[in-house]
């Protein structure tokens, strides 16, 4: 069961062979089980999750049933969730009950899918290790001294570890595909504008998208088709048709143009993902598809771009923590002023810390034009690259992360190493493009290695079909770690 | 030694919305605290701004009647600074590029002691969109101060003057002409009291022909008595300083009226840098030539034009057309009475700026709370004009009227609450009232040529001493035989109608 | 360019961060790593391009006037730290 595609388990579900709540309880007892050793939960809600199965089996046994309902899924502790805990892993938010839900979590609801809980996740979205949520790091399920990645690690770890069937992330710079390549599984950061951002704690507004993480192409395609569409309530949320994102997963491959950009594979790639993603691309080339080599000349750019114009918002994006509507506010203060520094100073993290003070020093009088306008250039140069190399291919394929999971703790007290861990993930977030991760092999240590897949402006469901054709002509997705193969 | 003061001012004007600028919150004043602030209002982690088509159109109409440019692309950007009343720890301001840029407003500044009344125009530099902030109340909650949100979101847009007052009358000048210009075309309720229309003044003093000196800002002046003793004691202030031989820094300061002086903001102390950014959450604003056609077609006529074709069309004196466009309801009731009485344009004035501001001013009232209607006042008018009732009767059917109005306190329902089934197969069904009146207090007017000429036939008949002397030329005493002729017939007689009966007999 | 501890200092103030001295020396030190990353911007030739703010070239788009929204403050208020007759409470506000 915990090795069923979403469409298996939807089918098992509607022939009533299994219900819901059964499902749910059999995800609880695993969660309850391993979950203490990998900390991907932040918070549990037994009562909640099995009330939602209750309703899913009568809309079940009603015949209303969609792709989804009754299939017990997580959501990343960014996502507002009316009376969920939701704390984005930060100390800032140890005690916020979400009043609301977020269009992500709304959609999820409308199908009748079931929430297990919520993820975790680096505080804020802001980390590549999950070493920096306040309710503890997260262990990667393949080897437990090692990091999921981040942001999304603790969804990362729930998929791989069959803690859920599946579940979201959101993805600012590489927070869904890098955590996705660290743990053996797939993720798919959408178009910018393609899933609301209503209800979805804000990093870096005009960078993070949310998007699904499952084990499979099928399974996002069919996340995606509930978690994307226009919603009033985001101002960049894009006004277009409806589409189904698994319309294309059947099609061959032959003729697909794989662009491979010269700056992914070059000096800072360890061999042993190289390796992996060099015999991927083989394996696409058995498939039908051919390659060509394009350049993203300024790529290299994208990480100092990226610590500009993240933080910069991010510092503004963070100042509605200020302990007077909700969340923490020191228990002992002065006056005002002391009452805003202490409970910020407390409720905030070290990485978090760090990224407002970046932020604020960017956009200050005398940095602006130096910093922030001049990375705002840089950002429209590297996004150029993208159209420019678009014209020789479809899609564009590389490395995911330019090493396997490293060591938990192996490069927190690196900022600058850490931030250069996302450097093949950066650039699609500037420029706005869809880009994906999936399993495609493993390196050093037998630690997943992930292919990246970027693709042009609203290109999912090619993006999509390049990554099921693949899936069904390997088998590297449907792995699992060793300590999580027991099954029922 | 001579100086010369420079006042720019910054106005609030709260736009007349339904809903806030980047929500769907109630901008209603007066709601008990916090029960209009929304998810969006308080700024809950998660939640984004999406923008008032209403406010948008307001901005656009106020840069039209300013003949100002209207941006084809404007943006807006954050504010960053903390501060309880600002939820999200920054304000959705615009910076760079506003909505509104380069437009003037024509001012008339009044005679003033010496000084005779003189025409002025001010520039205006810039015109944004902006969110209000909420309130924090003072009053003591255990050393605490509380916060209300319901305000904060609401659509201001904030209109920014070149440094082109030389006075506070000026300044008072160009500050009315903008209440009265955003509440003529309908975008501010201009409630100074509710705060819907606030002033900033930046204030220095030089030597004229002198580089400008260093600005103070007086903040949060909510009347123009505030806004001419806050210039005033400020560049006295300054004036003082200066000659002191001290210089003046740049600061922020509020108005005390109590004391009338300004003091520093205590909060405003450390320097502000507010970190202006894009705000990534909104796209560019872009207008297209199309739209700003649409809104132009719903402006009003506005007051300079209206007063330059009373002038012109009508033969009004600019005084009269002046006072008739003191705001757009005096203007429409003027148009609106005149459309009834078409050939007495100068009739109607007099009434509107004579005897019914009178009124209202007795009341205490303003012309949004005028309690007759225009067509109320038509019906006068043209039983003048029909020589039904004489000026003096009129104003006592007016005065009859008004009161009746304001006893029912349901303005204008007379007509519809009583309709005469007398008058309405009449033809005439508007008369009601005004008629009714006439006929209950008898002031209608003799106009029976025969009924007046028997009243002449007796004067002249018991008076035949005096008819003789007028007769000898002693035309004087021509006065003598109206007053007794209305005496007779107890002031009702026709008083033209009376002259002519009365010259022909006395004559002949 | 390397920010000094005075800068720190007055970054920290204008984010409300509360910081000791031994936060803003290690604060400093880290800060000055993360700008050495940032410098390579620097040597770029960006005469001419345009500032890019949003992943997508698109305008606006508007929301007709309308309330919307109806009175949650019960709802909202039992998650604050500090209320009273239906006030958020805060440390007294000096203007």
């Amino acid at each position: 069961m915990f090795n069923s595609s979403l469409r298996q388990l939807g089918a098992v579900l509607r022939a009533k062979k299994i219900s819901s709540v059964e499902l749910t309880q059999l995800y609880l007892d695993r969660i309850a089980r391993l979950n203490p050793a990998l900390n991907a939960y932040i918070t549990l809600d037994q009562e909640k999750s099995l009330a939602q199965a209750r309703a899913a089996d009568e809309r079940l046994a009603n015949g209303d049933a969609t792709d989804l309902t009754g299939i017990p899924i997580a959501q990343k502790d960014i996502f507002c969730a009316r009376g969920w805990l939701t704390t984005c892993g930060s100390k800032m938010l140890h005690n916020f009950v979400s009043p609301y839900d977020a269009h992500v979590i709304s959609q999820f609801n409308d199908a009748g899918a079931v929430n297990l809980g919520k993820t975790n996740m680096d505080e804020f979205a802001m980390g590549s290790s999950n070493e920096t949520s306040y309710y503890g790091a997260v262990k990667n399920p393949w080897d437990e001294s090692r990091v999921p990645g981040g942001s999304s690690g603790g969804t990362a770890a729930a998929v791989a570890a069959r803690l859920c069937a599946a579940a979201t992330g959101t993805d600012t710079g590489g927070s869904i595909r890098q955590p996705a390549a660290l743990c053996g599984i797939s993720g798919l950061k959408p178009t910018y504008g393609v899933v609301s951002r209503y209800g979805m704690i804000a990093f870096a507004s005009s960078l993070d998208q949310a998007g699904p993480m499952g084990r499979s192409a099928e399974d996002l395609a069919l996340l995606l088709n509930t978690m994307a569409g226009f919603d009033e309530r985001d101002s960049t949320s894009l006004q277009r048709d409806r589409e189904d994102y698994a319309r294309d997963l059947a099609q061959p491959l032959d003729g697909l143009r794989i662009g491979l950009p010269r700056e992914f594979f070059a000096e800072g790639l360890s061999s042993d993902v190289a390796q992996a993603v060099e015999a991927a691309i083989a394996e696409y080339k058995k498939l039908g598809a051919t390659v060509v080599e394009v350049s993203l000349p300024n790529s290299g750019l994208s990480v100092p771009v990226y610590y500009v114009l993240a933080p910069a918002e991010a510092s503004s994006n963070l100042s509605r923590f200020d302990g007077v509507r909700y969340g923490h506010r020191a228990p002992d203060y002065g006056d005002l002023a002391d009452m805003y520094e202490k409970s910020r100073a407390q409720g905030f993290g070290a990485e978090v810390k760090r990224r407002i003070m970046i932020g604020t020093y960017v956009l200050s009088h005398g940095y602006y034009d130096a910093y922030y306008l001049q990375a705002q250039k840089i950002r429209r140069l590297i996004a150029q690259d993208f159209t420019d190399a678009f014209r020789q291919c479809d899609v564009i394929m590389g490395p995911t992360s330019p090493s396997t999971a490293f060591k938990l703790g192996e490069k927190s007290d690196d900022p600058v190493q850490m931030y250069l861990s996302d450097i093949y993930t950066i650039a699609v977030n500037l420029a706005g493009l869809p880009g994906m991760s999936i399993p495609c092999g493993f390196g050093a240590d037998n630690m997943p290695v992930g292919l990246q897949i970027i693709g042009n402006y609203f290109g999912e469901a090619r993006m999509l079909n390049a990554a099921h054709q693949y899936q069904l002509a390997t088998d590297w997705h449907s792995r699992t770690p060793q300590g999580c193969k027991e099954t029922t | 030694m001579t100086w010369e003061i420079v006042i720019g001012l910054e106005v609030h004007a709260q736009l007349s919305t339904n809903s806030k600028i980047f929500c769907g919150a109630s901008t209603a004043f007066g709601a008990e605290p916090n029960t209009q602030a929304d998810a969006v209002s308080l700024a809950l982690p998660g939640v984004l701004p999406v923008l008032n088509r209403g406010a948008v159109e307001r901005a656009i109409k106020f840069g039209l009647a300013t003949g100002a440019h209207i941006a084809p692309r404007s943006v807006f950007a954050r504010k960053n600074y903390f501060y309880p009343d600002l939820p999200k720890g920054y304000q959705i301001s615009q910076f760079d590029l506003p909505v509104v840029g380069n437009g003037a407003l024509a001012i008339h500044v009044p005679a003033s002691g010496k000084q005779a009344a003189y025409e002025k125009t001010v520039r205006i530099t810039r015109a944004h969109l902006e969110e209000d902030a909420g309130k924090s109340l003072h009053e003591d909650f255990h050393g605490m101060t509380g916060i209300d949100l319901n305000r904060a979101g609401t659509p201001l847009l904030e209109i920014v003057s070149e440094p082109d007052m030389r006075s506070a009358a000026e300044a008072v000048a160009y500050a009315k002409t903008l209440h009265t210009l955003v509440r003529w075309i309908g975008i501010c309720d201009g409630n100074m009291q509710e705060g819907s229309f606030r002033c900033d003044a930046n204030v220095s003093v030089r030597h004229p022909g002198g580089e400008l000196g260093t600005r103070r800002e007086i903040k949060n002046l909510n009347s123009f008595r505030f806004l001419e003793q806050a210039i005033n004691y400020e560049a006295q202030w300054q004036i003082n300083t200066l000659e002191n031989g001290d210089a003046i820094h740049q600061a922020t300061v509020l108005f005390d009226p109590d004391s009338g002086e300004t003091r520093m903001m205590r909060s405003k102390e450390e320097a502000h840098d507010y970190r202006y950014f894009p705000d990534p959450d909104l796209l560019p604003l872009d207008i297209a030539p199309q739209w700003i056609e649409e809104v132009r077609a719903t402006l009003p006529e506005l007051p300079q034009a209206k007063q330059a074709r009373y002038v012109g069309e009508l033969s009004l004196s600019a005084y009269d057309a002046g006072m008739l466009t003191a705001s757009r309801e005096m203007a429409d009731f003027f148009e609106t009475v005149l459309a009834a009485v078409p050939k007495d344009a100068k009739l109607c004035a007099n009434w509107i700026i004579g005897e019914l501001n009178a009124q209202l001013n007795r009341d205490g009232l303003d012309m949004a709370q005028c309690p007759i209607t225009p067509q109320q006042l038509a019906d006068i008018l043209k039983r003048i004009t029909d020589s039904t009732i004489s000026n003096a009767g009129a104003k006592e059917v007016f005065r009859t009227m008004w009161d009746a109005m304001l006893k029912r306190g349901e303005f204008n329902s007379i007509i519809i609450s009583a309709p005469s089934p007398q008058i309405s197969a009449s033809g005439s069904s508007n008369l009601t009232d005004v008629d009714a009146i006439i006929e209950a207090r008898g002031l209608k007017q003799v106009s029976d040529s025969g009924a007046i000429e028997k009243i002449v036939d007796e004067i002249i008949s018991a008076n035949a001493d005096k008819v003789a002397e007028y007769r000898s030329g002693k035309d004087k005493l021509f006065g003598f035989f109206v007053g007794l002729a209305m005496k007779a017939s107890k002031g009702k007689a026709n008083p033209a109608q009376l002259n002519d009966i009365l010259k022909r007999k006395l004559n002949g | 360019m390397s920010p000094s501890n005075t800068d720190v200092r007055k970054v920290a103030r204008l984010a409300r961060l509360a910081m000791s001295e031994t936060e803003i020396e290690s604060a400093r030190a880290q800060l000055s790593g993360i700008f050495n990353l940032i410098a390579e911007m620097q040597a770029v030739d960006t005469t001419g391009i345009e500032p890019m703010s949003h992943a997508q070239d698109v305008s606006q788009r508007l929301r007709e006037d309308k309330v919307t929204e109806t009175n949650q403050r019960e709802a909202f208020q039992a998650i604050a730290p500090q209320t009273e007759a239906g006030l958020y409470l805060v440390p007294q506000v000096i203007e």
